[in-house]
């Protein structure tokens, strides 16, 4: 009853607030639409000279996904490498490649590396079959957005969640309302519990739309179950809620709780998977595990990308219950300073 | 009438090394208005606080209600207004007020009932679907009074009820404060203006987390030989450095 006053009250707040529901649905899929286009984008197509390769051997090629450029000699194709016209060039010198390439950027080493090896190798068909490569997770249309998406969903919802919650608790306690809500008989653990279920729902609605959105719309990967996906989601913000309402008791105005976002929010990305842990310093490679979206971060990939169902997600979506119900309790500690009761 | 509604029996405070409360003895009765007076710092609102549940002595006890404090039954009984509004000014003055109520467990046709009553005391009834936002100083002042009326308090405790408020409309309140107290309702009001003062039925005088008097108004006057509150405050050992 109580906590249903204090749910319907956050809810009418927030749908008041149309500029702060806009941000909070808007923003991420700006971000996420910026990022797709940036890491998703068509592959790069390399340039390559051909120094006077015989027309027997260039005609066995498959010549598809490169721009070829085709010199006499030497010289010429370097004068090109060194103003960037090409990235790279083949000479055959009795019958053997050798590689020259512009060497600057490691993605275009790369992708233009790549591009002979596979070209070159089609060549040598009487030795091996072509390679059949198959996937155990993934597929060779995966890009580096599929990876990260998961990731960045569940930054977005935990890093909006958690500035609303905490601001919106610290004008609960500066307007006064705080110590209104506790001289009348609400129980403090009705009153974080009011909170947890409002933003409950707003963060249901919010992540609804912007999973719906990068998977339907931006074509993120999705080979698990949505209602998996909203179950981690709804754990994570959970315990974004709790732990904002707790870090905002540290704070003193809305500045001081946007100062926490470089201290308590940015270092989980790092250690959420969107760079590879296995290559963190080993002094620092605890941190991981003491940051909730390190465990969504992985559940979220176990269902996305890797299709996982049950089974191999509810130990992360325990833990991250389990870190709301932790910072639920030093909530209802922290009240204590304003009612002993 | 002669029921105590409040018992302050020893009551020390202290913040740190700082003291704000100094053996407080004061007995309320029944169906009073009991006025707390003391320039700004004497302590009036930690003691009101406590009274309200929201801080405990660091020594002795409040016995409200028949009940040492804090305790939720208690303070279910009890109403209370702080010196800040205290009012979510992004909802109407209804939703404010069907917030609270719920939060008392009043529902159903009495809660409508309810704010129409308080709203009426108030004089706000034509202002009830307005959102906080848009009200005056002095509108948010009486809504705020008329929260805290919502569950028909048996105590109201007031903390500066009229600060900044104009004589008229402190007028308003006032009469507003009589007609509760006609109905039974005890009030204790803070405050630091000397003429409010005159309209309780007893006074407690309050300097440095002291009680320093404790009377009606013209008892107090007549113990100094004083005409005004204001002297007989001076007389008591406060020299009035504000107002």
């Amino acid at each position: 009853m109580r906590i249903k006053a204090l749910t319907i009250r956050i809810l009418r707040q927030i749908i008041r607030d149309k500029r702060s529901l806009g941000m909070l649905i808007v923003a991420p899929i700006l971000v996420l639409t910026m990022l797709h286009l940036v890491f998703n984008g068509d592959s790069y197509i390399p340039k390559i000279g051909f120094v006077e390769v015989p027309d027997a051997i260039e005609e066995n090629m498959d010549l598809g996904d490169a721009e070829i450029t085709h010199y006499d000699n030497t010289h010429d194709a370097q004068v090109d490498l060194l103003s960037q016209e090409i990235d790279g060039y083949i000479t055959l010198t009795s019958g053997v490649p050798s590689i020259y390439l512009e060497g600057s950027d490691p993605t275009v080493n790369g992708e233009t590396l790549r591009w002979i090896q596979s070209t070159f190798a089609s060549l040598q068909e009487s030795l091996t079959e072509d390679l059949e490569v198959s996937y155990l997770h993934g597929s060779s249309e995966m890009g580096q957005f599929d990876y990260f998406g998961p990731v960045l969903l569940g930054f977005f919802v935990f890093f909006f969640v958690f500035i609303i919650a905490g601001v919106s608790f610290i004008r609960e306690r500066t307007t006064g309302t705080l110590e209104r809500l506790l001289s009348t008989p609400l129980r403090k653990w009705e009153i974080v519990s009011g909170y947890v279920i409002g933003f409950g729902i707003v963060t249901m609605i919010q992540s609804t739309i912007i999973a719906a959105y990068t998977i339907y719309v931006l074509d993120m990967m999705m080979e698990g179950s949505f209602f998996y996906l909203l179950l981690i989601i709804l754990s994570l913000s959970f315990t974004a809620l709790t732990l904002g309402i707790l870090i905002s008791s540290f704070a003193n105005n809305e500045l001081q709780m946007i100062q926490f976002i470089p201290v308590i929010v940015v270092p989980q990305v790092f250690f959420s998977g969107l760079f590879n842990l296995e290559t963190i310093s080993n002094w620092l490679s605890w941190i991981g595990p003491i940051t909730p979206l390190y465990y969504a971060a992985e559940a979220l990939r176990d269902v996305m990308v890797r299709g996982f169902g049950w089974n191999e997600i509810y130990m992360e979506i325990c833990v991250l219950l389990g870190f709301s119900a932790l910072f639920m309790i030093l909530n209802i500690l922290a009240l204590r300073k304003y009612r002993k009761i | 009438m002669n029921n105590f509604c409040v018992s302050i029996k020893d009551v020390t405070k202290h913040f740190g090394k700082h003291v704000v409360l100094k053996n407080i003895h004061l007995d309320i009765l029944e169906g009073e208005i009991f006025g707390l007076l003391g320039p700004s710092g004497a302590g009036k609102t930690t003691l009101v606080k406590e009274l309200s549940g929201l801080d405990t002595p660091t020594s002795g006890e409040n016995i409200v209600l028949g009940q040492t404090m804090p305790k939720l039954d208690v303070i279910n009984r009890i109403g209370y207004m702080a010196q800040s509004d205290a009012l979510y000014e992004d909802l109407s003055a209804k939703e404010n007020l069907q917030f609270f109520s719920s939060l008392y467990g009043l529902k159903g046709m009495k809660l409508k009932e309810r704010i129409q009553e308080v709203m009426k005391l108030v004089d706000l009834t034509e202002h009830v679907n307005k959102l906080v936002s848009d009200y005056s100083g002095g509108m948010k002042r009486r809504l705020s009074l008329a929260i805290a009326l919502l569950h028909e308090p048996e105590l109201l405790i007031l903390d500066e009820p009229t600060v900044g408020i104009d004589p008229v409309l402190r007028k308003k309140i006032w009469d507003a404060f009589y007609q509760l107290n006609e109905q039974g309702t005890t009030i204790i009001v803070t405050t630091h203006v000397m003429d409010e003062a005159e309209k309780c039925d007893r006074l407690g005088l309050m300097r440095d987390g002291s009680l320093i008097a404790v009377g009606t108004p013209s008892e107090l006057k007549q113990h100094t030989n004083s005409a005004t509150i204001e002297e007989a405050f001076l007389v008591y050992g406060g020299d009035v450095d504000e107002n």
